[in-house]
């Protein structure tokens, strides 16, 4: 098996190493090197606007329109605050998104980027190209239920034990581990350290440091560090783990990683312990590589589905994210719900 | 010089297998082992090449200084000596400490006397005040030799270190990046070659880390200056120089070997201790607690 590994690599490598007459920047081996440090935010979102059909590509003024729209929302989330104003209401003042009902993240925290991505020179409308309406395709049955019931748990706090008053059992906050892995800090958020890798709302650093034998992701959010075995078999069945585990090889200039053996909750929403991830590094350009990736869960998904996005390098460094370290909101979403369930409680006892 | 020379020839001679390709390098005979006379695996500009999964076999990760083995790490008042701590007891033989000589220069750490007593406080109390307990980032030099294996990652132009305990990660900036902008668990390690060692110097701690699990403490003025030199193909000389002005008399020094895992499935392996300890800083939230301790 190992010979014939080593027999076909050399009947790959060695006419790529002769036709290298690009500025690709490449390893002394002579494959495309990638190492590096990437900022891969980007406010093409991975599903396509329903609106755009099937258009794979946005025109200037619609690029530029959608970096305008962030470049103006930034503007006025950072602009000072009216000392005038009034303290907020009891509960929150009903404003949603990263921020929250109390305010708990401004401007300052969000980095999705500036501007959508690139591929040869066209502006994508979607980081998903297949289906060719670039968006997931349908859920199968069991996905269907599985979604059902996540959005059933999973709702916005309106101050009050809503499944005290509808009988949901177990409650979304009974115990540490019906709560989501980001909050947990088991993983980062959004599939942000995947696979597939996809961007998210901030901490969207990438670091790359590959050898012969290895290529080591790290992945910024939660200090993971994606690695990825060259040539190798993947681990036994029974050994999962929460990143996957990651086997590469060479097709020509391109890196291909295949993952499989998650655990019963991959980094990417919905998926399972089936999800089976391929993704393909190369080169756009000397500062810019090319992620492509293929999801394929037949528990969860109907069909498999694709999508590629720009990687472009950054001379920003990476800082430890620790986030268990100080996860002080952790317990206090577990006691806060714990006094929300007394209130109900009595509340129902006076009734 | 003559042995610079050879070394040389040796380097002028593998490149030039290198340029006749494989096949020649195959059959080239296999350089010489150990010794005065190893010659480590080089990358092109010469540096020798740490890449490889390696872990430090020892009873440091228990007590970096001298010690003879002991009951527990957490100990009370017997009516006849020391005695396991109840939050141990439990444990048994599974909970005690093994000895060992020590990885200290001199056998002890030189804490000033107000930074020994910390350490006693921190000892009687291990179970609340050591970080690993919590799955808290390991800091350096611990996180080196905890029992846990830890893999580098060395091309040209960067050196990576991933830690299988709680997935820790340092980056070696093999550049000068100025002095920490913030202070972090695993500090901030720059790197250099001096000859065939690579020399990191890591600061910018945030003082909360230990150096193993019997209440060595230090604070955010640490430095820590290590040594890694291959001394054979499977082990690494490890040395580090500690300093901290806010609790050590004058600087030491430990080492120890560190070895390369041989197993041909070695890895590393998901060690997401976060998880593992929910139960002990969470539990007590869930809507129906479990029993908190062996009297409920």
């Amino acid at each position: 098996m190992r010979i014939r590994v080593l027999i076909a690599c050399g009947v790959l490598w060695v006419p790529v190493w002769a036709t290298a007459a690009d500025d690709m920047p490449r390893t002394p081996s002579g494959r495309p090197d990638f190492s590096g440090t990437y900022d891969i935010a980007t406010l093409t979102p991975l599903q396509r606007p329903e609106r755009y059909g099937d258009k794979l590509t946005l025109t200037e003024d619609e690029a530029a329109a959608l970096a305008n729209r962030e470049a103006t929302y930034i503007a006025g989330r950072n602009a000072p605050t009216d000392p005038e104003r009034a303290a907020p209401p009891q509960g929150g003042d009903g404003s949603t998104g990263a921020a929250g009902n109390v305010g708990g993240y401004n401007a300052f925290w969000i980095d999705r980027g500036s501007g959508g991505f690139q591929i040869d020179g066209k502006w994508r409308t979607s980081i998903i190209t297949d289906p060719a309406n670039g968006r997931r395709p349908p859920l199968t049955k069991a996905g269907t239920a599985a979604a059902a019931r996540r959005a059933k748990m999973y709702r916005p706090n309106k101050g009050e034990a809503w499944w005290i008053k509808e009988g949901v059992e177990p409650g979304p906050y009974d115990d540490p581990e019906l709560r989501p892995l980001a909050e947990r800090c088991l993983l980062g958020f959004g599939s942000t350290g995947g696979p597939p890798m996809l961007p998210v709302l901030y901490n969207n650093l990438k670091r790359i440091v590959q050898t012969d034998d290895h290529l080591m992701i790290l992945v910024e959010m939660v200090h993971d560090a994606r690695i990825v075995r060259m040539n190798a078999e993947h681990a036994p069945d029974d050994v999962r783990s929460w990143l996957g585990d990651s086997v590469g090889h060479w097709e020509g200039d391109t890196l291909v990683i295949d993952t499989t053996n998650f655990t019963d909750r991959p980094a990417l929403s919905g998926a399972t312990r089936n999800l089976h991830v391929v993704e393909r590094f190369s080169r756009l350009d000397e500062d810019t590589l090319l992620y492509q990736f293929t999801v394929e869960d037949p528990t969860v998904w109907t069909a498999p589905w694709s999508g590629e996005y720009a990687w472009p390098a950054t001379s920003s460094r990476v800082y430890e994210y620790a986030c268990h370290e100080a996860n002080y909101s952790f317990g206090g979403i577990l006691r806060g719900a714990r006094i929300l369930e007394q209130e109900a409680l009595a509340q129902t006892d006076d009734d | 010089m003559g042995s610079g020379d050879l070394l040389s020839y040796i380097w002028n001679v593998k490149h030039w297998l290198a340029a006749a390709g494989a096949a020649l390098l195959l059959a080239a005979p296999p350089l010489t082992a150990q010794g005065p006379g190893f010659e480590p695996s080089r990358f092109a500009d010469g540096k020798p090449d740490l890449n490889g999964i390696w872990q430090a076999i020892g009873s440091a990760h228990y007590d970096v200084e001298r010690h003879v083995a002991r009951s527990a790490l957490m100990l009370r008042d017997g009516p006849h000596g020391p005695l396991p701590a109840v939050e141990v007891l439990a444990l048994g033989a599974v909970g005690a400490v093994p000895g060992g000589m020590g990885v200290i220069e001199g056998g002890k750490i030189p804490y000033t006397p107000e930074a020994a007593k910390l350490r006693e406080e921190n000892r009687a109390r291990w179970i609340e005040r050591d970080p690993e307990v919590k799955c808290y980032l390991p800091g350096v030099p611990r996180a080196v030799y905890m029992p846990f294996p830890f893999q580098i990652f060395q091309n040209e132009s960067s050196v990576f270190i991933t830690y299988e305990f709680a997935g820790a990660v340092r980056e070696i900036y093999m550049e000068d990046v100025g002095p920490p902008e913030t202070d972090a668990w695993m500090g901030q390690s720059v790197g250099s070659w001096d000859a065939d060692t690579l020399v990191v110097e890591v600061t910018g701690f945030n003082g909360q880390t230990w150096f193993d699990r019997s209440g060595t403490h230090h604070t955010n003025q640490l430095k820590v200056i290590e040594r890694y030199s291959l001394a054979s193909p499977n082990h690494i000389q490890y040395e580090a120089t500690i300093e901290d002005p806010g609790v050590f008399t004058r600087p030491w020094k430990i080492s120890m070997p560190l070895y390369r895992r041989m197993e041909p499935d070695a890895r590393i392996m998901d060690f997401k201790c976060v998880e593992f300890v929910e139960e002990l800083i969470y539990g007590g939230f869930r809507r129906n607690p479990l029993p908190r301790g062996a009297s409920e």
